[in-house]
């Protein structure tokens, strides 16, 4: 018997096709053989097998067609538990609100980055030094355009104020005012100018000391203020005397916090309307004490300025190296404003700030 | 809470007896009564309305298989049944997806089922297998395979389907196409 005809004998003796003494025949044989045995076994589960396979298929296309006149979108609506807005936005888009944020968070440090508002320093201060060349040499173009022969010299880039220290002509400044200068002049009250040479700076407490060494420089007689050693008071009433225009501007406020910029102590905070040219002027208190170095202004704020404080300014004076003076400095200590009052110390002080001139390349 | 649709849910006996006799209406009226329920227990749970679609009829086919066999012992209400099957299945799957976050809302009571949903399981697991196999099978053994085996078609009935010039070579081909699908069947792991 080939296993083909077999098939057919066992298909027929498991369907019950079999005439009763066939199947007592085939059971028989069965008996007898565990391999066909197994055979009637094996076709048995496999047949059994495909036939539930069969009865699956067509019941899952019974329940499809159930499933089709059902309306399940208005059920859902229904039964749907609706959290508060807010939290089904959350989960049904928390993975598209994540991204946007980072995009966003991206997107923002960037341009604060590229636009270089980032780095806090720079962003929230000016320092006030007046810049200006550029005006200058844009009119002097524009005369040349026009064909006016201007007389060729140099222009001062930036201007700031500086005053004295000494009577033999060394001058305190801010060293952002100096930074990066060719050469100096600096003019005193009357209009004149003096060369001046860069003595000693300390740019991390922003402090520049000048020297005149101009040989028209007459020596300017007794200095009437004396350099505060100790910090100045809250609320302190000061004043500054400087050039933030062609004629000295002055001007008046208190000290309204010890501390400059992100805590820094090298500043006194001052509520002085400022402008650029004024860095470098001396900060004076009513006694005629010199409290501090006019030195920039917070962008954001108005009314928000800082000076380096005196004792900043003394300790630079006493680093300046003996040799490039010829004695150690010897700071006034006899102050001559302190009985005056304010109107005649700004006259006194006149002669002892001066307008700093810069030029470069 | 979940809405009971008004005097058309079968009685549980009814539902029985119904699938006993291949009662079309009967299984309609079955799955209509309680499909609501599950969508409500699936859409809060994370998941989709077709998601309720696979996972009910999934249950409904459990229910059928084990009436069919005889072996539905009401011991609970039909409709605790389905919800246990139901939230059974949609825990595992879940599961599976990496989505169960340890917490199931529930809308009613139920029992345990893990016997019932694990003897599905293997099932389907052979009747998948099937599936891939009829499929690689291809024509025209596929269609003699479902008609004789499936369909309790004759053999004389396939012979003349298929144009066999004699029934001899009808069995003969349909004797080579078993012995394929089951090669198949049984290769696949």
């Amino acid at each position: 018997m080939n296993d083909s005809k077999l098939l057919e004998e066992i298909e027929r003796y498991l369907n019950g096709e079999m005439r009763p003494d066939e199947r007592k025949q085939f059971e028989l044989l069965r008996k007898g053989d565990t391999a066909i045995n197994n055979k009637i076994a094996e076709h048995e589960e496999f047949a059994k097998i495909l036939k539930q396979y069969g009865d699956r298929l067509a019941l899952e296309t019974r329940l499809n067609a159930i499933h089709d006149e059902i309306d399940v979108h208005t059920l859902t609506e229904e039964l749907m538990i609706h959290p508060s807005r807010i939290v089904s936005l959350w989960r049904n888009h928390h993975s598209k609100i994540s991204v946007a944020a980072s995009i966003a968070i991206f997107a923002i440090l960037s341009t604060l980055f590229i636009t270089g508002n980032l780095s806090n320093q720079e962003s929230k201060y000016i320092q006030l030094r007046r810049e200006v060349g550029i005006l200058k040499q844009k009119t002097e173009t524009l005369k040349a355009a026009q064909g006016i022969k201007a007389p060729v010299r140099a222009t001062d880039r930036f201007r700031g104020t500086g005053f004295a220290i000494t009577s033999n002509g060394l001058i305190a400044t801010n060293y952002h005012v100096v930074n990066g200068a060719d050469s100096v002049y600096v003019q005193n009250g009357a209009g004149k100018s003096f060369k001046a040479k860069v003595l000693y700076t300390e740019p991390e407490n922003d402090i520049a000391i000048l020297k005149i060494v101009d040989t028209s420089f007459r020596n300017l007689g007794a200095i009437p203020y004396t350099f505060k050693k100790s910090e100045s008071d809250l609320a302190e009433s000061v004043y500054t005397y400087g050039y933030p225009q062609d004629s000295p501007v002055f001007n008046e406020g208190r000290v309204t916090s010890a501390v400059g910029l992100n805590g820094d102590s090298l500043d006194y905070q001052i509520s002085i309307p400022i402008n650029a040219g004024d860095s470098g002027s001396p900060l004076i208190d009513s006694k005629g004490n010199i409290v501090g170095v006019v030195q920039g202004k917070q962008t954001q704020l108005e009314g928000v300025h800082f000076a380096v404080k005196s004792s900043y300014l003394i300790n630079a004076i006493q680093n300046i190296p003996v040799d490039s003076i010829n004695k150690k400095v010897a700071l006034n200590t006899k102050n001559t404003l302190g009985n005056l009052n304010t109107v005649q110390q700004v006259k006194k002080l006149k002669n002892y700030v001066f307008m700093v001139k810069v030029y470069d390349k | 809470m979940y809405k009971e649709v008004k005097g058309s849910i079968p009685t549980d006996s009814e539902v029985i007896l119904g699938i006993l006799n291949n009662s079309d209406s009967v299984l309609k009226r079955l799955y209509v009564a309680y499909f609501p329920m599950v969508l409500q227990l699936i859409i809060n749970n994370n998941g989709t309305p077709d998601d309720a679609k696979d996972i009910y009829q999934e249950a409904i086919i459990i229910l059928y298989n084990k009436v069919k066999a005889g072996d539905f012992e009401l011991s609970s209400k039909l409709k605790t049944f389905l919800y246990s099957v139901c939230r059974r299945l949609w825990l595992k799957r879940l599961n599976q997806m990496a989505r169960y976050g340890g917490d199931i809302r529930d809308f009613q009571e139920y029992s345990p089922v893990d016997d019932e949903v694990e003897r599905q399981n293997d099932m389907d697991i052979q009747f998948n297998k099937m599936g891939a196999a009829l499929q690689l099978l291809g024509e025209p053994c596929k269609t003699i395979m479902e008609d004789f085996y499936i369909n309790n078609r004759s053999m004389q009935e396939i012979c003349e389907r298929f144009g066999y010039t004699n029934a001899d070579n009808a069995k003969t081909q349909k004797y080579k196409c078993l012995q394929r699908l089951k090669k198949l069947f049984f290769q696949q792991k």
